[in-house]
């Protein structure tokens, strides 16, 4: 027979949250809970509009996509325009299935590259001190200051010269060198306590091996975060002019394409959109507690 | 004193020299160099190499064919002097920049500091609604839809019925719209990886400091936002700035998606978009680094001024 167990719950009785703020933290006044609240209901609203738009889109039969007054919701849900975007990319030229393989061989290669060497790299940059150390992070630093936009001429020139031009890798080898994902592991590497890697080192372990067995499987928030933030940076690329031909260029390409169909083509374009905003959105999601982790050790110092 | 330097062996100055030699560095680190190589040669070839080849090529007349030629001041000159629609470009990408920066640099931090106050899956919630438009793509030509220039389109739709006005409004065809529509955009899409270093910031702040103030006489959430939370935070308000700044530097996907390449009277035309027509259509690429060269030290300045005036935050 299994042993009751009496819980007295008669101490923790209920509160309205809105006394509980007042019990629990310090100055903080109810008038100014109501105002900064009513602000971020209002911009929430604001931000989540659009995204609400899209979902809805996508679930709007063609009549009411062109309806007028225009509606923000949904009144006959269908899942017609997936199944038209099925349709357009069954019959595209290349075959769909290999822009679904492009992206992920893209995305694939150009996170794991990513977090390995820049991981390598922040683990010196953090933990041992040389000659250049800071002169290196402080280029990293400043490369995060402007945007790869302007660096896209010259860029694609170094490409051609390395002959990866029209290659996956002219994608996948810039990608390794984001600035931000070495600085993001930099800093957290740097809050691991040297003993950890004192004690490895004793044992007679190599760098290397401290490094593989010790370092990385304590930095996984950190590269978990590179991954999804690389994933977000290349998620968008349509491979433009890095990529020209038609086998290669990755999933992105083709979705714009049917994008720019027009307004035969609405419906499909909803769900496009919809896949497009979707897919990062959902790795986020799945990270975003290790993410958030990363976060706390992204300031600035100096 | 003399007598003191005396002491010290030979042998011992030697050794000192040895270990201050670079060579003697070089060799002893070896293992952190091999390390470092595989990013900083990519680094090289991808970041560093290309900022110095843009700023070589911004002296040169150079269409990718030919052999670049050495032509100095010129390109600068034509385009500080005769090219009236980089003017108008600069002119749209520092109005982007000295409102949509600062702007969404506070939103960022008043929208933080907000979902900080809220616990567990809410606050998630919370953070996924304002972070995911940053993140959600080219999805952003959903606001395409809003700003239809019919009746069709839910803005005009939304002030027709509410009799605001008596017919639609063309907002992407109409000069003088277009930048401020661009704004509110680009504001919307702001909130990113600045905005949860601010999240992640807050929850690092020592509650204890919070306790300490309120003995000393902090009253409300505003002195204690200003005076403890702030300053505590520092290094996240730097880093913040950088991704704010750099971001609302390089507006051009939108005002491209959005109101066209090149818009009604340039009036959505930005440095990048302007850079975009001459690297990627005309082909004027000495021209176009040029664009890009100015574009950089734009860029790199502003942050470097930011950086300089926020070190001086709570001191």
């Amino acid at each position: 027979m299994r042993k009751k167990v009496i819980v007295d719950y008669s101490d923790r009785k209920w509160v309205p949250f809105w006394k509980r703020a007042k019990q629990t933290k310090l100055n903080r006044s109810k008038a100014g809970n109501g105002l900064l609240f009513g602000v971020m209901f209002i911009c929430g609203i604001f931000m989540a509009l659009p995204l609400i738009m899209i979902v809805n889109n996508t679930l709007k039969p063609l009549d009411e996509l062109f309806q007028y007054p225009p509606k923000i919701f949904v009144r006959n849900p269908t899942l017609e325009n997936f199944t038209d975007l099925f349709v357009l990319m069954s019959d595209s030229w290349v075959p769909f299935s290999r822009y679904i393989i492009n992206t992920i061989i893209i995305t694939v290669g150009g996170i794991i590259g990513h977090v390995l060497v820049a991981s390598l790299a922040a683990y010196p940059i953090a933990k041992h001190k040389f000659p250049g150390r800071n002169l290196l992070f402080s280029m990293v630093v400043l490369s995060m200051m402007f945007s790869w936009t302007v660096t896209q001429i010259p860029q694609y020139l170094v490409i051609s010269w390395l002959k990866i031009n029209n290659n996956y890798l002219a994608l996948i080898l810039p990608a390794w060198s984001f600035g931000m994902g070495l600085y993001l592991m930099k800093q957290f590497m740097e809050q691991l306590p040297d003993s950890l890697m004192e004690s490895a080192k004793i044992d007679g372990a190599g760098e290397f091996r401290v490094f593989w067995t010790i370092v990385m499987p304590n930095v996984k928030p950190a590269w978990l975060t590179l991954a999804i933030f690389q994933f977000q940076q290349m998620w968008g690329n349509t491979g433009g002019a890095f990529l020209r031909d038609e086998e290669l260029k990755p999933l992105q390409y083709s979705l714009q394409q049917i994008v720019q169909g027009g307004a035969v083509r609405a419906g499909a374009g909803a769900a496009v959109t919809f896949v497009i905003a979707a897919v990062p959105i959902t790795f986020f999601l799945i990270a975003q507690s290790n993410i958030m982790e990363t976060m706390t050790t992204s300031g600035m110092k100096e | 004193m003399a007598t003191k330097r005396k002491i010290i062996s030979e042998d011992a100055i030697d050794i000192a020299k040895k270990q201050g030699s670079l060579r003697y560095q070089l060799s002893k680190n070896k293992i952190s160099y091999v390390m470092l190589a595989p990013y900083f040669i990519l680094f090289f070839f991808f970041t560093i190499l290309p900022v110095f080849m843009s700023i070589v090529f911004s002296f040169t007349d150079f269409n990718v064919l030919e052999m670049p030629e050495f032509v100095g001041w010129k390109n600068y000159i034509r385009l500080l002097l005769e090219d009236d629609i980089f003017m108008v470009s600069l002119k749209n990408t520092l109005l982007f920049a000295v409102i949509t920066g600062p702007i969404s640099y506070i939103l960022c931090l008043l929208f933080a500091w907000i979902i900080n106050e809220f616990k567990g899956k809410l606050r998630a919630f919370l953070t996924l609604i304002f972070y995911a438009p940053s993140i959600s793509g080219n999805a952003y030509v959903v606001w395409n839809l809003i700003l239809t220039g019919d009746r069709y389109g839910y803005l005009n739709g939304l002030l027709l019925k509410y009799e605001f006005i008596n017919e639609a409004i063309l907002w992407m065809k109409t000069a003088k719209y277009v930048l401020p529509v661009l704004i509110v955009v680009q504001l919307w899409l702001s909130l990113g990886t600045g905005f949860l270093a601010f999240i992640a910031g807050l929850q690092t702040v020592d509650k204890s400091l919070y306790e300490a103030a309120a003995i000393d006489g902090v009253k409300n959430r505003w002195q204690e936002l200003w005076f403890v939370t702030l300053p505590a935070m520092k290094p996240q308000l730097m880093f913040g700035a950088v991704m704010q700044i750099t971001q609302s530097f390089a507006v051009a996907d939108i005002s491209i998606n959005l109101a066209g390449n090149p818009s009604v009277n340039y009036a959505g035309a930005t440095v990048v978009t302007h850079l975009l027509d001459y690297g990627s259509t005309r082909f004027e690429m000495g021209y176009a680094s040029a664009i890009a060269t100015i574009l950089f030290l734009l860029m790199v300045g502003t942050n470097k001024l930011v950086q300089r005036m926020l070190r001086r935050v709570g001191e």
